[in-house]
């Protein structure tokens, strides 16, 4: 046991905190620092910055266009890009479709996508969730017939992030409605947005935002040949995306940074005659959250200093634990936030509506905050909820 | 000991609650918060119909002279349909400082036109660097022969976008946190140097920031004693804080059974997943949470017009701790089980959720009450 980081690490480390300061522009880096909303724009130009640099997708195998790095240096990059605070590329393409596709597609599908993804050049979106099939994947209704060289698409997929700026979107729809078990009639289609037959219908959340929608699907005819891998074969390549979807789901240089946020913040706002980060009772609050970020941070790195020695492909149950963990300190910096801002939680002022071009109604950092707090219950919703994690962790870390 | 209402009293929430069943469905209120006030004249004055808007001043002033349960009746049932008219601003807050701080003069002029709807009033109080201490003021107002001159910005003033006239506290000695020095003046809002500007708040409410620039007043503008202020805020503070717990319970309550009834409906691997064990202990422990802010409000309302300022003010405390954190609990577990459609505007639990979590952040939040409790020796 050892808890140092080899010299070559801690090289590793610098080498990429100083790239990440230099490379990622200006204004990117305000908002993310603010917490205000990023626009398609700012994703394309980071992802840009990163592909050329060769860095977009460096999980990916180096024959796709990855770094060969080890799962530590891997690890460090993530958590190093987080605390910049610089976004992360588009999950969607990145983390999820694109390992789909050089492990199970075709040649040519590979050739045409691979690095279109890495450069950004398409925005994909996830097509799963449909309004019956939440925790529940597999029941999703969705249907794709066989008609000559196509399928024919009917159906509606839901909470489909940013599908406003989407050019694809992947898809698991049901292509075997009598087979014996509701996971094997399933298949995973790629399917161009601007199709005939599809709209895109916003649902704005309760923080005012717009990042997700609803999408329908009327007799949309998709090639077969955008069909992944096998049909009826999609639920084991989902469950595979799903599991790759765990990366960095913990988020800690993303805590991390909001941890430094709220001690800047609490010592720039004063209650009376002290500033809020020197009342002892907040500075418990705080440490508590600190703790918790720590012993996650240990967790984390137990996992991914047995990856090396687990069988590839299969996720460690452990990163339930992460998700859990991560998603609740997430939202616990959001509520420390709060106790910060205290009444300038109040008024609405967010950038995302248009038509608030006013001077700010308290610190000029407040308009945010309340916003992000309420946005980030869906960390404890998405990605597998934290009920079934649990359930999960039950019933393969604990045999119940 | 009787926590039953008397005859009186669930007359009174029969009448306010059928009210809002017929004229507070949700697509009716994105309307009323969509129209320039950001609330329903109509409504307000059927409120005054209902004899709602006089509700704690005596009968000579077109009220029933309630002694705060009527008040959290009312209350509980606008936090049940997230009414967004200002009865806080003005009947609460405006009213019970003309009631218990104006001269015979003042009562009569103003307390009548809040029972009748013609009058609306707001509470600007809070400044930049208050927070929540509601000795911290620092706008002036200063003797300039026979009339009072006001100087000073104003934020976080709720409803006070559309209020007819001002309640404003500011400085006449003292320094800045100094309780005593303070003194309020009934200001017309739209005399010369007094400038709004109004905006939405998270739960769909107004408020308004408000600045008072060489404002000149008559003597007469001054409400109670000049530099005495303070003990009369902080009684129609704590009268305030009562009445928004009994808002966040109507808001927890029907958050709470918004939920359950979702759990009997929807269906995830083939059953109501309120069949799911995980979350039955989950829906048990929000009803717990309602259960006891339930009754911390009750206490709250039931001594927010004792005497005894001490009991007043660690019982008011205390239940502003207890909904803060009850409500910070129901909401987000709420939101939870909900899945993905309790994080969108279209359903009316999340309103409820941002609803619970402002009112936790006014008038002080459940750090702030539990601090002050703690540091004034605890409860029992
Ligand atoms: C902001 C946001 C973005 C999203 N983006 C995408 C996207 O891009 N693409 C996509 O496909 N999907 C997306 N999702 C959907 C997300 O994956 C689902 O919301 C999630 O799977 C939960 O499904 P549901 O909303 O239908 O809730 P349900 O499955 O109906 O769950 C409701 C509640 O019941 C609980 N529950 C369900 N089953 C059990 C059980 N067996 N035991 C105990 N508790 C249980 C849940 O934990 C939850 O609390 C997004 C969701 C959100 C909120």
């Amino acid at each position: 046991m050892d808890l140092r980081f080899t010299d070559e690490e801690i090289a590793f480390r610098k080498e990429m905190r100083a790239f990440f300061d230099s490379a990622l522009p200006k204004d990117i880096r305000t908002k993310m620092e603010e917490g205000r909303s990023l626009v398609k724009d700012d994703i394309v130009t980071w992802q840009r910055i990163l592909n050329a640099k060769g860095w977009a997708t460096p999980f990916w195998p180096v024959e796709y266009g990855g770094t060969g790095w080890s799962p530590m240096q891997q690890y460090i990059f993530l958590e190093e890009m987080q605390a910049t605070p610089a976004p992360q590329p588009l999950q969607f393409g990145v983390n999820m479709v694109g390992p789909v596709i050089y492990t199970f597609a075709k040649e040519e599908q590979k050739a045409h996508f691979l690095p279109r993804i890495r450069n950004i050049d398409d925005w994909w979106c996830q097509g799963f969730s449909e309004p019956g099939a939440g925790s529940d994947l597999a029941s999703l209704k969705t249907t794709a017939k066989r008609d000559g060289d196509h399928y024919v698409v009917n159906g509606q997929k839901t909470w489909t992030t940013l599908a406003q700026y989407a050019d694809w979107i992947f898809c698991l729809v049901r292509t075997d409605p009598n087979a014996a078990k509701r996971q094997e009639g399933i298949s995973f289609l790629l399917i161009d947005m601007k199709t005939k037959g599809i709209t895109v219908r916003p649902i704005q959340t309760i923080d005012g935002g717009r990042e997700v929608n609803e999408v329908f699907f009327d007799d949309v005819r998709v090639p077969v040949k955008n069909l992944v891998g096998q049909e009826n074969k999609g639920w084991d390549y989902a469950k595979f995306l799903l599991g790759n979807e765990r990366i960095g789901i913990a988020r800690i240089g993303m805590s991390k940074h909001r941890i430094h946020r709220i001690k800047e913040l609490a010592a720039q706002e004063f209650d009376g005659e002290r500033p809020i980060i020197d009342n002892p009772r907040f500075r418990e609050k705080l440490a508590a959250v600190e703790i918790e970020l720590k012993a996650l941070e240990m967790t984390q790195l137990r996992v991914v200093a047995a990856e090396g020695k687990r069988e590839k492909g299969r996720p460690d149950p452990a990163s339930s634990i992460l998700k859990i963990k991560g998603s609740e300190i997430q939202q616990a910096t959001t509520e420390l936030l709060m106790d910060v801002v205290g009444p300038y939680a109040l008024p609405y002022q967010t950038d995302q509506d248009v038509g608030w071009n006013e001077p700010p109604v308290g610190p000029d950092w407040a308009g945010p905050i309340a916003p992000t707090y309420f946005n980030y219950r869906k960390v404890s919703i998405y990605g597998g909820s934290n009920e079934i994690q649990k359930n999960i962790i039950a019933k393969a870390i604990l045999g119940l | 000991m009787d926590f039953d209402l008397s005859e009186e009293q669930q007359l009174l929430q029969d009448s306010v609650t059928r009210l809002m069943a017929d004229r507070y469905e949700f697509e009716r209120r994105k309307e009323y918060a969509k129209s320039a006030e950001g609330f329903s004249l109509p409504l307000w004055r059927q409120y005054a119909e209902l004899g709602v808007l006089g509700l704690p001043f005596d009968e000579a002033h077109g009220g029933i002279g309630d002694d705060g349960v009527g008040t959290m009746i009312v209350m509980q049932a606008f936090g049940r349909a997230l009414a967004l008219e200002p009865y806080l601003a003005t009947v609460v807050l405006g009213g019970g400082l003309i009631q218990h701080a104006g001269n015979a003069q003042q009562r009569d002029d103003i307390l009548p036109k809040i029972a009748d709807g013609t009058l609306r009033l707001a509470f600007a109080q809070t400044e930049r660097q208050t927070r929540y201490n509601l000795a911290d003021v620092k706008a002036t107002a200063k003797k300039a022969g026979a009339s009072w001159v006001i100087d000073g910005e104003k934020s976080l003033v709720l409803h006070g976008d559309s209020a007819d006239k001002l309640i404003v506290v500011a400085r006449t000695s003292g320094a800045q946190r100094d309780e005593k020095g303070l003194s309020l003046f009934l200001v017309d809002a739209q005399t010369a140097g007094v400038s709004r500007r109004g905006y939405p708040t998270q739960d769909g409410q107004r408020a308004a920031e408000i600045s008072f620039s060489q404002v000149a007043l008559p003597e007469s503008a001054a409400i109670g004693d000049i530099d005495a202020a303070f003990p009369v805020i902080d009684r129609v503070v704590d009268e305030a804080r009562a009445a928004l717990c009994a808002d966040a319970v109507g808001a927890m309550d029907a958050m709470h059974a918004l939920t359950v009834e979702y759990l009997k409906t929807r269906k995830q691997f083939g059953a109501t997943i309120g069949s799911f064990q995980a979350l039955q202990h989950r829906a048990v422990d929000m009803f717990v949470a309602v259960e006891q802010a339930r009754s911390m409000a009750m206490l709250a309302a039931m001594t927010a017009r004792d005497e005894d300022a001490e009991v007043r003010r660690k019982s008011v405390a205390a239940a502003k701790v207890q909904i803060g954190r009850s409500g910070k609990f129901v909401g987000e577990q709420a939101v939870q089980l909900h899945g993905g459609v309790g994080m969108t505007m279209e359903l009316k639990v999340g309103h409820y959720f941002k609803r619970v979590t402002m009112i936790d952040t006014l008038f002080g939040d459940a750090d702030h009450h539990l601090a002050r409790l703690a540091d004034a020796g605890g409860l029992i």
